[in-house]
């Protein structure tokens, strides 16, 4: 009877990865909920100020970028609350296997699942407001490097509130005033692109904000979860 | 049988839930192919107890020990030396069976190769329900899922809470000869529940909470 | 000293009972020193006239605002690592206090900024970080408060101030990057008047008793706290009757 020493992280990603990637596959129908979510906010938009070409192509990547951030928050449910009511998150806290790693593994699914589509559609965006084709191409890397960003400080907040009845509103809350940055350096890209100023500035902070909280908020969101259960 | 190692010790053991406490001063120690049963009443305190054993949650007092060494709440050696089996069943609804002990098995650390899985989810009378989707299996045949993935268990100290739990009689047998067969090859086992399991074991005790 | 013997609640409650009412007082007596110099001794604006005598009252606001929430960083760091309830418990006290000195400062703010600049708000880079800082008190605060088990509203507090305080600096530069790309509002907050000494005097005094007057509250409030978790002991069954 000997238990086996040694687990890397590597093996905890990938495990994390596909079960997740593959739930969220089984349960296509939420996946939709959320891309959907975005589309419909970003069309309001257009309705409730006015249909001005010039004013629309103007105020198109910060509307993009506040509906990716409450698209993202809408998702953010899904990260912890089944393997929190089922009992699988308690699995996951007991496992030999280390839980950064499980924990990067499910957020990198929970961004591939929504995140990554909201990149996919951003075109739909750009024909709405009228951008061009540089400015949809900046809008499409911002979201692609920033989105990750929103992801993994959302699942802090998620892991905070686990469990409490007051959840959804109280996240919106947490999270939503970290996203702050990620909003400014998104949005501004397009912003930056469009006036001539380029967007290089912008991408890099934000490349670099997705390394930073990369590195970082593992540690945070494994706390949060212990915490949670002790 | 006359130097069997010590596993898990507590000593002066305390849990409160809110600003009640549930026990005080509790010390024992569990030794390799021994079975400790935990019995008494509802809300006496077994389930924290079992918690507070795998790591999942720390003790108002006292400490615990693995192998003679203090541990801490989701300690390293602990989460390897020990599988825990409580009231959630932690099955996915949108997998199948088959992909349930799998994946149950992987974050548990153990090896999960196809025809191994596949012998388990036999000999708890899964194995014609292994493709389908675990929301429609019974409560019982949830339980079965998590019997299978103890059946291919390795750690050293299996903590079951309730582990009858919605099990019929077959499934029952079978549950005490898991659990005695891991005895044998030198496990131990400590099990909080309320039905006589009738597991065979050499040496067994009882832990009665009040 | 053993500091370990004052981060026992037991101990702290009789200490923090005996310290609270001079903090008080001292943030009392300064405060009244303050608004005189400010509002009767210190001379009239050459060109702003008498409304930026609310400096007085924003300027040392701001100050807490942001100096509060750093102490409540560092007691949630110490309470984390060290697992002192005393120091969880001195985070909640402070919370209150530093989200009312943060509206303090925003509501001051809007009151200088509609006469002088005529507007209210100012999508200005400071104003908007106080802004967001405004709602990470509040975050904390209502995560606390959402969270029945003393235990774990402590330490979820803890990550979530710890979290926030690494991103305050980051949020402050996102938004006055972005506020120095939009030219937006054509105002300056840092052409401010120049300083006449009295003025200095006067701010400085309002700023200690804003520091004696945080200190009063969270020792007050963090009684309340040890109160209302500990009413189970014996020694706070002793400690009340003892007071009574």
């Amino acid at each position: 009877m000997t238990e086996r020493e040694f687990f890397g992280p590597g093996e905890a990603i990938s495990w994390a990865l596909r079960r997740d990637l593959r739930l969220a596959l089984r349960s296509r129908g939420e996946l939709g909920v959320a891309l959907l979510f975005f589309l419909i906010v970003v069309s309001l938009f257009p309705l409730s100020v006015n249909p001005d070409p010039k004013l629309l192509r103007t105020i198109a990547p910060g509307i993009a970028w506040v509906s990716a951030l409450l698209a993202t928050l809408l998702a953010l449910g899904r990260l912890f609350n089944n393997d929190y009511a089922d009992g699988t998150l308690e699995q996951m806290l007991l496992s030999p296997l280390p839980l950064p790693g499980i924990v990067g593994g499910k957020v990198l699914a929970h961004w591939i699942s929504t995140g990554l589509p909201l990149v996919l559609v951003s075109p739909l965006v750009a024909v709405q407001f009228g951008l061009g084709g540089g400015e949809l191409g900046v809008l499409m890397v911002s979201l692609l490097l920033g989105t990750p960003i929103l992801s993994m400080l959302g699942a802090i907040g998620a892991a905070l509130t686990l469990g409490l009845r007051a959840a959804p509103v109280l996240l919106a809350l947490l999270v939503l005033p970290l996203y702050v940055p990620v909003l400014i350096f998104g949005a501004g890209a397009v912003e930056a692109h469009a006036s001539g100023l380029g967007a290089g500035g912008h991408l890099s902070l934000l490349a670099a904000g997705t390394l930073l909280a990369g590195l970082a908020t593992p540690w945070a969101t494994c706390t949060a979860l212990r915490i949670a259960y002790e | 049988m006359s130097t069997a190692a010590v596993l898990l010790e507590t000593r002066e053991l305390g849990a409160r839930r809110g600003n009640v406490e549930l026990f005080s001063g509790l010390s024992f120690a569990v030794t390799e192919g021994e079975l400790l049963t935990v019995r008494g009443p509802n809300g006496s305190g077994k389930t924290t107890l079992l918690r507070m054993l795998c790591g999942l949650g720390e003790p108002s007092a006292g400490s615990i020990l693995w192998r003679g060494e203090a541990v801490a709440a989701f300690d390293t050696a602990l989460r390897q030396g020990v599988i825990y089996f409580g009231h959630a069943t932690a099955v996915k609804d949108e997998l199948t069976a088959i992909e349930n002990l799998e994946f149950g098995l992987a974050l548990a650390g153990l090896p999960a190769d196809n025809a191994v899985v596949e012998e388990a989810l036999r000999q708890v009378g899964l194995y014609a329900r292994r493709q389908v989707p675990a929301r429609r299996l019974s409560q019982g045949q949830r339980r079965r899922l998590g019997l299978a993935r103890l059946l291919l268990a390795h750690q050293p100290l299996w903590l079951l809470d309730e582990p009858g739990a919605a099990l019929d009689r077959q499934g029952l047998a079978l549950l005490a000869q898991t659990v005695a067969e891991h005895l044998l090859r030198g496990g131990a086992a400590l099990v909080s529940t309320h039905q006589d399991l009738g597991i065979p074991a050499a040496r067994a005790r009882e832990l009665l909470f009040q | 000293m053993n500091f370990y013997h004052y981060a026992a609640p037991a101990t702290f409650y009789p200490l923090a009972g005996k310290l609270w009412p001079w903090f008080a007082a001292i943030a009392a007596l300064l405060g009244l020193i303050g608004l005189y110099i400010g509002f009767v001794v210190a001379p009239t604006d050459a060109q702003q006239g008498e409304v930026y005598r609310v400096i007085f009252i924003h300027v040392p606001a701001a100050w807490m605002s942001m100096f509060i929430y750093l102490v409540m960083a560092g007691y949630c760091a110490l309470g984390l690592a060290f697992k002192t309830r005393l120091s969880a418990m001195m985070a909640s006290a402070l919370a209150p206090t530093g989200a009312m000195f943060t509206f303090v400062a925003l509501w001051t703010g809007a009151l200088w900024g509609k006469p002088t600049w005529g507007t209210w708000w100012a999508w200005d880079a400071r104003m908007t970080s106080e802004l967001i800082l405004l709602f990470l008190y509040l975050g904390f605060i209502a995560l606390q408060s959402a969270i029945e088990d003393p235990r774990r509203a402590d330490r979820a507090g803890a990550v979530l101030a710890l979290v926030g305080v690494v991103n305050i600096p980051i949020i402050y530069f996102s938004v006055k990057w972005w506020n120095t790309l939009h030219q937006g509002a054509s105002v300056s907050l840092t052409a401010a008047p120049k300083m006449a000494e009295t003025m200095l005097w006067g701010m400085l005094i309002m700023a200690l008793a804003a520091w004696a007057y945080a200190i009063a509250m969270s020792l007050l409030r963090v009684r309340a706290i040890i109160i209302e978790r500990e009413r189970q002991t014996e020694w706070l069954v002793e400690a009340l009757e003892a007071e009574r």
